[in-house]
């Protein structure tokens, strides 16, 4: 049904530019009531303006007080570090003297999740442009389901998958690409020729669970363009890819990239899924077709947190302070890039 | 259509939910009802929660069970969060006990102390366990490793199944040349730092990476939890792993006999792990009972890989309103009837001796 979603083609010539749906001009036969007719604001309103405000200022305490709490509880283990935390790589927070570093955990996260969504962008894109362009639409609707229906599934039930049915079929294509491709840094060959719960895995877990994600939100941005540049495209002898190319894609790109980094941020902070699946080592390597070649700061915090001490409490609560900075970059970075690209394409969000 | 379908579906689950916990209530009846005399547990009433160890979970929930039954308006709340957190919490004082993998260590006894307002915090060791190695191994029977072997598999230096070292103590052996897919735990465990203090103490010069909860040694696979790495066992040719005991049972996997330098290897039983624990040492001092296992023990039938695990309580100083049903509790689980019923679970009961000296400390708890 989310096909029937399309925006109305209008029929005033004004409208036609991209992104003016809502501020084009009104017709001037509509009532429409403005905040200089009258003299009182009226009281629903009010209500309604107090309740996003304090809902708006409550998420802002919220992010502070969480960045707060981490840094309070994080900067007595930091002290009793006897290790660089930003330059070591071991993590033996519970040792004593402690001895702990974020390089291999925040190398891992990263890896894994660039990895991730570089296996999890063209398919989502794919899956989005036909449910929103291709597919006939009495397959769209059950499809566009569908993808949802995966969005809602936990993710240790992912990683139940993961390690029960997907570990040893990829271990199959990991020597594959080890043995034929092995001159490429990622495709290491295992010393001991296992290629079982790697970081690959965990990769591709991870790409299974945001591809959902990105499929759904890019739908409906594409859903979004309007009917009009696409009618203009096809009007001037565009084909079908053509059309996608030059009137859907463009329009749609900020869009794409805000589902892109909701993506990038769920792998950033999946937890149990990449728990299950992996074997972690504080390493910092590229071979991510082996067991033992990385961990990441959320399953980290996930495998450690029960047995640790007050110092290594503390301690994998500076790496959760870690992976809130490094999300927050990506947050940041996003806008940037969104809020730049909107001022070329007029905003589809 | 569709909102009056699902309306009445679920009004049929709903009616369905009800009848099946209507059905659990009867049939809970005649337990609630049977007189406190019968179990011999001397009931306490309140409600008490404690919280550590997980790999006391299954003995903590048959206990609880138990003494609920026999005791109606008491409650037991169990929460196996792990030892490090169960320790954190009863420092804090939100728990009335912690159960813990390891005995308070010196730098946890001033916190832990300071809770007891007028007392001290002791170890009182309660559930005893085996450890297995259990591998997956086709066509081999009752492997036997000693501590050295066994050192060397985990740290990656014994390779193939076929090693000399493990050939020589399994003459007549099929063992295949396939590579060893040795397994350990990627999370923090107990079980994890008595395996590696076992091999440290009977195997000093093949393991030397120490002890700790996380695993120290290069090499191998890991797997989160005891049933993440039985099933990666289970489901990997020539793998081997430690796990505790009811793991390796319920997954029907192949337990090694440990060769000690008794006159035969010793196999996996209740009774040999509890004949190593008996030839332990309490190194507590007054009402503290924390143990020294002898990791490095020779005895006749000792299996020496076992796990002790403490409840770490107040001597004095637990709140008035806890205190009864925290001694009845314990004191339920330092009898002989409270620990026969840990052979079920996986577990081995704790030596008379030792088991005395707990009931005793639990008496002069205030």
């Amino acid at each position: 049904m989310s096909l029937g979603a399309l925006p109305p083609v209008p029929t005033d010539p004004a409208d036609v530019r991209p992104g003016s749906g809502d501020g084009g001009p009104r017709p001037a036969s509509l009532p429409l009531r403005t905040s200089g007719s009258g003299t009182a604001e009226p009281r629903g309103d009010r209500v309604f303006r107090g309740l996003s405000v304090s809902a708006g200022v409550a998420l802002l305490l919220l992010i502070v007080a969480i960045a707060l709490f981490l840094v309070v509880r994080a900067v007595p283990a930091l002290r009793a570090d006897t290790a660089g935390f930003l330059s070591s790589t071991g993590w033996d927070p519970n040792a004593l003297p402690p001895r702990f570093g974020i390089v291999a955990l925040a190398f891992g996260t990263v890896l894994s999740s660039l990895l991730a969504l570089a296996m999890a962008l063209p398919v989502a894109l794919g899956v989005a442009l036909f449910i929103s362009h291709y597919a006939p639409r009495r397959i769209a609707g059950p499809l566009g389901y569908v993808v949802d229906l995966l969005a809602a599934v936990p993710s240790v039930v992912f990683g139940l998958w993961g390690i029960s049915y997907l570990n040893v079929p990829l271990a199959g294509v990991s020597r594959f690409l080890a043995e034929h491709l092995g001159w490429f840094p990622l495709f290491a060959r295992a010393a001991d020729d296992v290629y079982t719960r790697s970081l690959f895995l965990a990769s591709v877990v991870l790409a299974i669970m945001i591809l959902p994600i990105i499929a759904s939100l890019s739908r409906e941005v594409f859903l979004q363009v309007p009917a009009t540049n696409q009618e203009a495209a096809l009007a001037l002898g565009a084909t079908r890819w053509e059309m996608v190319r030059t009137a859907v894609l463009p329009f749609a790109r900020p869009g794409v990239i805000g589902a892109t980094m909701l993506g990038l941020g769920r792998a950033l902070g999946e937890t149990i899924a990449v728990a299950i699946v992996l074997s972690p080592a504080f390493v910092v390597s590229l071979s991510v077709l082996q067991p033992n070649s990385g961990n990441t700061i959320a399953a980290n915090i996930a495998l450690a947190f029960a047995e640790a001490s007050a110092t290594g409490r503390g301690a994998l609560i500076a790496s959760g302070l870690v992976l809130f900075v490094i999300t927050l970059l990506v947050n940041v970075v996003a806008r940037a890039v969104v809020s730049r690209r909107r001022e070329f394409t007029g905003g589809a969000l | 259509m569709t909102f009056s379908r699902n309306a009445r579906i679920s009004g049929l689950v709903l009616c369905g939910a009800l009848a099946l916990s209507a059905c659990g209530t009867d049939e809970q009846k005649p337990f609630n009802a049977s007189p406190a005399g019968d179990s011999g547990i001397a009931c306490a009433k309140g409600s008490i929660t404690a919280a550590g160890s997980s790999a006391q979970k299954n003995a903590m929930d048959e206990w609880v069970r138990a003494y609920q039954d026999a005791c109606p308006g008491a409650t037991v709340n169990y929460q196996p969060v792990g030892s490090g957190a169960g320790v954190q919490q009863f420092t804090a004082g939100s728990v009335a006990f912690a159960g813990s993998d390891s005995a308070l260590k010196p730098e946890e006894t001033a916190g832990a102390d300071a809770r007891c307002a007028t007392g001290k915090a002791i170890d009182l060791p309660m559930v005893t366990g085996p450890v297995a190695i259990a591998y997956n191994l086709q066509g081999v029977d009752g492997l036997v490793l000693d501590a050295a072997t066994i050192a060397k598999v985990f740290s990656g230096k014994v390779k193939t199944w076929d090693d000399p070292a493990i050939t020589a103590l399994n003459p007549g052996a099929k063992l295949p040349s396939a590579a060893i897919q040795a397994f350990h735990r990627s999370d923090e465990s107990g079980t994890t730092d008595n395996v590696q203090k076992y091999l440290a103490a009977a195997a000093p010069s093949a393991w030397t990476y120490g002890a700790g909860k996380k695993f120290a040694a290069p090499g191998g696979q890991s797997a989160a939890k005891s049933d993440g790495v039985t099933s990666a066992v289970k489901s990997t040719p020539n793998a081997i792993t430690y796990v505790e005991q009811s793991f390796a049972e319920n997954a029907s996997l192949g337990v090694v006999k440990i060769a000690t330098g008794a006159s035969a290897p010793v196999e996996l039983t209740t009774d040999s792990a509890a004949t190593a624990v008996q030839s332990a040492q309490v190194v507590g001092t007054g009402s503290d009972l924390s143990l020294k296992l002898d990791y490095a023990t020779k005895n006749e039938g000792a299996y020496p890989l076992v796990l002790v695990t403490y409840e770490i309580v107040c001597a004095k100083g637990t709140p008035a309103d806890a205190l009864p049903l925290v001694k009845s509790f314990l004191t339920y689980t330092a009898s002989e009837d409270g620990q026969k019923v840990l052979e079920d679970a996986g577990y081995a009961p704790l030596p008379s001796s030792i088991r005395k000296k707990v009931a005793a400390a639990v008496e002069t708890l205030a």
